[in-house]
């Protein structure tokens, strides 16, 4: 399967390409939050506090890695499922976010709001997350460092892997995929 | 009387806690290989290979194969002939997940109240199951769970007229409405019978057989073998992303239960399926 490369910085118009189902290899500051960061995040929104990170064009992966072995640059880090994080996501993607990376299906809210800003959501594999933690070149806690795992962290990645679940355009691989391969298995 | 000091059973927690983390157990490692190979469909069986790669990269690298490294899960059979000495059974497990998680750089995942949150910081405490038996020895059992999988558990109180199909096509619902959401391929814990708390338990107990061993009745081991298939033609695939390996196998534990019930408990798990035992 060939793969599309995205590159940071990561503005809209670069994203208007990717299709449900491509496969990204992403390079460049993305961000992990994850639930209580997320939280947190929203509060401080609401309260017009500054933010940890400039929400346009970035990319929020949702992630808490495992502690990093001495000499390591991060511990594992595969993804976390992303629903948790829908009740939170539509009022990032409005204030311009690009992407978010995780796993699992999203609310409609949350597609409609994608959609709405050209953003894309990505999916990383599950349980993978030795292998992931392979294209992290570096990571720095930005914000809530009582969070641990939970904690922002400024990720710097090289040829991330993902594949593209809903594109711009709100196509959603998870239902393509499978009914893809049901309609296949049917003829 | 035999005697067993607890300091033994924290080792044994604390050594178990990380290699189930770090090595998965081969008949994952068997069943994740025979998918691959069975897999029609290109996708699936690329993810697959991933997955089998992270499970190399981990071995090799001493790392965890995931981040959500659990909740450490830990059953206990202690023989009744068994005398525990130097201190608590309780403080004893507690402090081998405290020694496992933070030496063996594991994820500390446990938050101190379900609603206020706060993490723990070490991971503790563990979910503690102890069993009496018969005999001097004591079997401790780590089963290291991941909430993304656990998180799309469920369980009903089925009245006793929904019978089979009753039971069965609630199975393969928990499975459809979980799709990519746990990791899929999964390992799909079934509970039959028992009371509520039974049910639930059993459903986990059932994530602790190996793979390749069918349930002793072939009644029900024949219903494994059913719902394995029903569960791999939804089409959901790894990571749910479509394909036919959406299982790696359903297990099941029954117990009598009251005439007026029927519950049905279901726990899945990810494709990272861990436990580990030692005998003391």
């Amino acid at each position: 399967m060939t793969e599309k490369r995205l590159e940071y910085p990561f503005e809209k118009e670069k994203l208007k390409d990717l299709k449900a189902g491509d496969s990204v290899l992403i390079t460049g500051t993305i961000y992990t939050a994850r639930d209580e960061a997320h939280r947190r995040i929203v509060e401080m929104i609401r309260r017009g506090e500054e933010l940890p990170f400039e929400i346009k064009d970035a990319i929020i992966y949702y992630a808490g890695p495992a502690p990093a072995k001495p000499g390591q640059v991060i511990g594992p880090v595969g993804p976390t499922t992303s629903y948790r994080m829908d009740p939170y996501a539509p009022v990032l993607l409005d204030l311009g976010l690009s992407g978010m990376i995780g796993k699992g299906p999203r609310s409609r809210e949350v597609k409609d709001a994608v959609v709405r800003n050209g953003a894309v959501y990505f999916a990383a594999i599950g349980g993978a997350a030795a292998l992931i933690a392979r294209s992290v070149v570096s990571a720095e806690t930005i914000a809530f460092e009582d969070l641990g795992a939970e904690a922002v962290r400024r990720l710097q990645v090289k040829d991330f892997p993902a594949t593209v679940v809903i594109d711009p355009e709100g196509n959603d691989q998870y239902y393509l995929g499978r009914n893809e391969y049901l309609n296949k298995k049917r003829e | 009387m035999r005697e067993v000091h607890v300091n033994q059973i924290t080792e044994a927690v604390a050594k178990l806690s990380v290699e189930t983390n770090l090595f998965l157990r081969e008949d994952v490692c068997r069943r994740i290989a025979q998918c691959r190979e069975e897999e029609d469909w290109p996708v699936a069986g690329e993810i697959l290979g991933k997955i089998e790669d992270n499970i190399r990269i981990a071995r090799e690298e001493f790392v965890p194969m995931c981040q959500d490294t659990g909740m450490a899960c830990v059953f206990l059979e202690v023989g009744q002939d068994v005398h525990l000495t130097g201190g608590s059974l309780e403080d004893a497990v507690n402090e081998g997940v405290r020694k496992g998680y933070t030496e063996g750089y594991l994820r500390k995942a446990v938050v101190a109240d379900p609603i206020r949150r706060g993490n723990t910081g070490d991971n503790t405490p563990a979910h503690i199951h102890t069993e009496i038996v018969p005999g001097d020895r004591v079997k401790v059992i780590v089963a290291p769970k991941g909430f993304g999988s656990e998180n799309m558990s469920r369980i009903r109180m089925f009245p006793p007229s929904a019978g089979a199909e009753g039971v069965k096509d609630f199975i393969v619902r928990c499975v459809d409405e979980a799709g990519a959401n746990p990791c899929p391929p999964v390992v799909v814990g079934v509970g039959i019978g028992g009371t509520f708390d039974r049910a639930a338990l059993m459903a986990k107990q059932a994530l602790l057989v190996p793979l390749e061993e069918p349930h002793p009745d072939e009644y029900y081991a024949a219903m494994e073998e059913e719902l394995l298939e029903r569960i791999n033609e939804l089409g959901i695939g790894p990571q749910g992303l479509g394909g036919r390996t959406t299982a790696l196998a359903v297990k099941i534990k029954t117990f009598p239960t009251h005439m007026a019930g029927m519950p049905v408990a279901v726990n899945i798990n990810c494709h990272v399926s861990r436990h580990g035992e030692v005998i003391l």
